[in-house]
């Protein structure tokens, strides 16, 4: 049994690209996969039948052996943590596995707002933070002077910070040896009552729910009976087991500083939500770990199988897709303009277009996506309070009495040449300005508050765009705020398109009304009639455009008897019309649902 | 019996140079090229005939291209081929194609000679400065050289095809070329509205400008839609007015001299194409040839055939809709009864329906044909016979 003095639980963190993930693989590369004593009892067999099975691990945790310069071999636990700010929750949980945290700097492109931000939550929790400077071999790197900045900007000592490059495998041995030196080794108490956090799970078709978690106090092995704090659910324990690097290495016990995994025949990944604590049923812990917080969808859209036959293959795929996916929300709806679809809910625009991927790429579904909006709370004259996830069902004006939105702090990272343009774009997307701190001579960084429906869209277009690739953001979820809003209705051909209505700040309805009309011109196709296209606020009509009527549609060229070319292009023009959805009697291209989405891209 | 009857097409695939606008399937070619092409034509001729040995034929075309940029005896010597290997009515209709420049009175009285009837001028435009932005080789006066002197070889039987909707032509341009065009008497006229075609200089050139004016919009070169209408509706009374008839979508002719071989298309008739990327539909059987010259140049008889689409009942009325309803006469109940052995208007019972209603198409003594806003839509209500 690995003592506890020999246990490291660290995490990475590093801006994207800066070369998180390759550290981890040298990382893996370096260190062995068992100690000698358990290579001695033979695990191996139970190993190969994991690898018949099939199953590997996501990469969210994996133990690697270090023998150290000291003669002693360490067990580190190295826990991934999400890389984006949609998963900042996860992010939290993972980091609360840990004891410690590498941060990896780019030696030549120095701090990005992402860098803080997850230097600042591992710092919040409590994690002992050192940094190395990745990418040494770079022409264009400049380690000294990165080295400053970390120290002037983070306030932590950079001096004799690793210099590396991950990628050429230069200096691996000493983060690894900065990791044994100065992450702390955990200090929980063994024998006291169960107490472990759950940072992650998994669904297995064979073994249930696999819950990743790290051990605080006391020990967990087969047969042991756990109970989840937070969502009551019991069960018995299977097997427990550490994370090898891509498979799952059964053991007999886990105890208090360890990080591995349990299985207990749990059916439902809802059951071992991430920050939740396991304990013993029989003999529970006195109090949960702090900072469970059950996780809300940020964002929401109406999701359609473009051909309406398709809704039960989305249903089952959703379902299948929430089994492991706790964040994932969805419940039934029905669209006059789409027909039968759900109502789906997501930690942030990232996980909506990753949700959708997956449906559209493993289950082959063919999608129609409505605009994404956040959840506002609509106050009603009779004191009630409703939480607006789908625009269709706001209340009539006459019953509201006022609305909220949620506003986000953000903080960008912009060079100086583009401070101007991010803060116009802050100012449209009406930002308000709290503070801008020169990083460094060339550097800023800004921070606003920003409603989170102005930057769900594309706002990170926008803003790549604007500072042509160079600015960085990230945000956090800050606060609800009363807030003038308003539901732009789209009428094509006089009759309200459902699936197009949207939430939005009274000042930009009329210039947002205005562009979807435009943008709509152009999708939708000329049909033998004159088809008006407006918004609508309050029916009251605020912007139109018109598709006039098709005058002439007719190929009259002979091509020397190839009839065949001209059927081809009779049956495209019909193929096409399949796709479309029928409005009244106009014909709507999916492509238009989805166009609206991207105003701002012009 | 209709079914012994035949129709030949012949592709000549060469030009002098290649206009603008142009997406057939052309090019031009040295007189070595152009040789060889003529022996691997006249072998695939040969070839073929053996299958329709008990076949009239009703017509021949000699398509491109530009089949006049063939020595006339070149041309000679593929019509003797045919005249050879093939029983010839004794009224067939046989025509070429035709460029401005590409012929003079000597080269027609050998077309005429090989037993050729009937010409095919491609003008396009009386308009030199259209003639200009179209690409063509030739000017007005060159048209008017080449018109007199088919008729001075004794044609009595000539087409000429015009062509509006240019780049900054007016219905004002084109009712000049018109009328230019009605004082030598053609006795076919073929309108066309210019199509920009993918692949071409003019599509780089007016790509955008034809999606602004497919959109209603104002756009800067091409005319615009209220004008393309124009051009088309004023062509259509000036030459009513002249004496010639519309028996098809695009097509004009005095009385008696309508294409016989065209009608063969819309008709579903048989035919047989010989040369590079000929189409051919012989009992409902329809295949192309290879478009590919080295491959054409160099593949056995048999390895030229491309796309076999043996047409099962269903495809052959869709297209007897779609083709048939291109013509004025439109489609004939009894007739489309007879042959395929159900009546249009039960087998498209809906769709007719609905185009009724619209007034796109209409029903009188026995046939269906399209309305004149149904000529102007008629991809759409073709589409529902696809």
């Amino acid at each position: 049994m690995t003592s506890q003095e020999n246990i490291r639980n660290f995490c990475i963190v590093a801006h994207i690209d800066h070369g998180k993930s390759t550290l981890a693989d040298r990382i893996i590369e370096k260190t062995g996969l068992l100690t000698e004593r358990e290579m001695q009892e033979q695990v191996l067999d139970n190993m190969d039948l994991e690898r018949e099975r099939g199953i590997t691990i996501k990469a969210q945790a994996v133990r690697t052996i270090y023998k150290a310069k000291d003669g002693k071999e360490y067990v580190l636990n190295l826990i991934d943590t999400p890389g984006h700010v949609d998963f900042n929750y996860e992010v939290s949980r993972a980091l609360a596995a840990c004891d410690g945290a590498v941060l990896v700097v780019d030696a030549a492109q120095g701090i990005e707002a992402q860098t803080l931000a997850n230097v600042y939550l591992a710092l919040d929790h409590d994690l002992e933070v050192f940094p190395v400077i990745n990418k040494i071999d770079l022409p264009s790197a400049e380690p000294e002077r990165v080295k400053d900045e970390i120290e002037d900007v983070i306030g932590i000592e950079a001096q004799d910070a690793p210099l590396i490059s991950a990628k050429n495998g230069i200096g691996i041995e000493d983060v690894l040896e900065a990791i044994v030196e100065k992450v702390p080794a955990p200090k929980g108490d063994p024998d006291a009552p169960l107490k472990a956090l759950i940072f992650d799970s998994l669904y297995d078709s064979y073994k249930g729910v696999i819950v990743f978690m790290r051990i605080m106090d006391g020990r967990v092995k087969k047969g042991t009976k756990v109970k989840m704090i937070a969502t009551g659910a019991t069960a018995e324990v299977v097997e427990v087991g550490f994370f090898g690097a891509g498979q799952f290495l059964p053991c007999d016990e886990l105890s208090a500083g360890m990080v591995g995994y349990l299985t207990a025949s749990i059916k439902n990944v809802k059951d071992t939500a991430v920050g939740d604590t396991v304990t013993e049923a029989d003999r529970p812990c006195t109090e949960a770990l702090p900072g469970y917080k059950k996780v809300l969808s940020m964002v929401y859209c109406g999701i359609y199988p473009a051909d309406g036959a398709k809704y039960p293959d989305l249903k089952d795929a959703l379902e299948k897709l929430t089994l492991n996916d706790a964040s994932l929300f969805y419940e039934p709806e029905t669209s006059i303009a789409l027909g039968f679809g759900f109502r789906c809910g997501f930690l942030g625009l990232l996980h909506l277009e990753v949700i959708q991927e997956r449906l559209e790429r493993e289950y082959d579904l063919d999608l129609v996506t409505t605009a994404p909006g956040v959840v506002y709370k609509v106050y009603k004259t009779n004191g009630e309070m409703i939480e607006l996830t789908n625009p269709s069902n706001l209340p009539d004006p006459s019953e509201i009495d006022h609305m909220e939105e949620p506003i986000v702090s953000a903080e960008i990272m912009v060079t100086k040449d583009f401070i101007g343009p991010i803060m116009e774009l802050c100012q449209e997307r009406r930002g308000r300005y709290l503070s801008m701190e020169y990083i460094e001579a060339n550097r800023a960084l800004l921070k606003y508050e920003l409603p989170l429906n102005e930057i769900i869209y594309d706002f990170f277009d926008a803003l790549k765009s604007r500072s042509k690739g160079y600015a960085s953001f990230d945000y956090e979820m800050k606060a609800y705020e009363e807030s003038k809003l308003v539901k732009l209705d789209i009428l094509i051909n006089k009759e309200e398109v459902d699936a197009l209505s949207f939430i939005v700040h009274a000042d930009s309805a009329y210039e947002r009304g205005r562009r979807m009309c435009e943008r709509l011109k152009d999708e939708i196709p000329r049909h033998l009639f004159e088809i008006p296209i407006q918004a609508a606020v309050g029916g009251k009509v605020i912007a139109r455009e018109t598709v006039k009527a098709v005058r002439k549609d007719v190929l009259a060229k002979c091509y020397g008897g190839d009839i065949t070319r001209k059927k081809k292009l009779l049956e495209k023009q019909k193929e096409g019309k399949k796709r479309m959805r029928q409005v009244g009697n106009v014909e709507i291209p999916q492509s238009a649902f989805m166009s609206v989405l991207k105003l701002d891209e012009e | 019996m209709r079914s012994k009857d035949l129709s030949l097409y012949i592709h000549i695939p060469f030009c002098v140079r290649k206009c603008a606008y142009c997406d057939f399937l052309s090019f031009s070619a040295e007189d070595s090229l152009k040789e060889r092409y003529i022996d691997r034509l006249c072998k695939e001729i040969l070839n073929e005939a053996a299958r329709y040995k008990d076949r009239y034929v009703i017509s021949v075309f000699f398509g491109g291209g530009t089949p006049s940029v063939l020595r006339a005896e070149q041309t000679g010597r593929i019509m003797e081929l045919i005249g050879s290997s093939f029983n010839i009515s004794a009224n067939a209709e046989i025509s070429i194609e035709v460029n401005p420049k590409t012929a003079d009175k000597e080269k027609f009285e050998i077309y005429k000679r090989a037993g050729i009837n009937r010409i095919s001028i491609g003008c396009q435009s009386l308009n030199d400065k259209e003639l200009e932005v179209l690409g063509r080789i030739h000017r007005q006066e060159d048209f008017y050289r080449t018109f007199q002197a088919a008729r001075d070889a004794g044609f009595d039987n000539i087409n000429v095809d015009m062509m509006s909707a240019l780049p900054g032509q007016t219905a004002a341009d084109y009712e000049s070329s018109l009328k230019k065009l009605l004082c030598l008497k053609p006795e076919h006229i073929s309108a066309y509205s210019l199509i920009i075609e993918e692949g071409t200089p003019f599509f780089e050139r007016y790509q955008e400008d034809a999606l602004i004016r497919d959109k209603g919009g104002r756009p800067r070169y091409l005319p615009d839609e209220d004008e393309e209408r124009r051009m088309l509706y004023l062509g259509r009374d000036i030459l009513k007015d002249a004496g010639y008839h519309q028996y098809e979508i695009s097509n004009y002719a005095l009385t008696g001299y309508e294409c016989r071989h065209n009608k063969v298309y819309w008709q579903r008739g048989d035919y047989a194409g010989f040369g590079l990327g000929a189409s051919s539909c012989v009992d409902e059987c329809r295949w192309k040839n290879t478009e590919d010259p080295d491959e054409y140049l160099s593949a056995g008889a048999d390895e030229l055939k491309q796309d076999i689409q043996k047409l099962d009942i269903t495809q052959q009325c869709s297209e007897a809709m779609f083709l048939g309803l291109r013509l004025m006469r439109g489609v004939d109940e009894a007739e489309f009864a007879g042959r395929y052995g159900i009546e249009p208007s039960c087998l498209y019972r809906e769709w007719i329906d609905r185009m009724m209603s619209e007034r796109l198409m209409e029903s009188a003594d026995g046939r269906l044909t399209l309305t004149q806003r149904g000529q102007d839509l008629a991809n759409y209500v073709w589409g529902g016979f696809v």
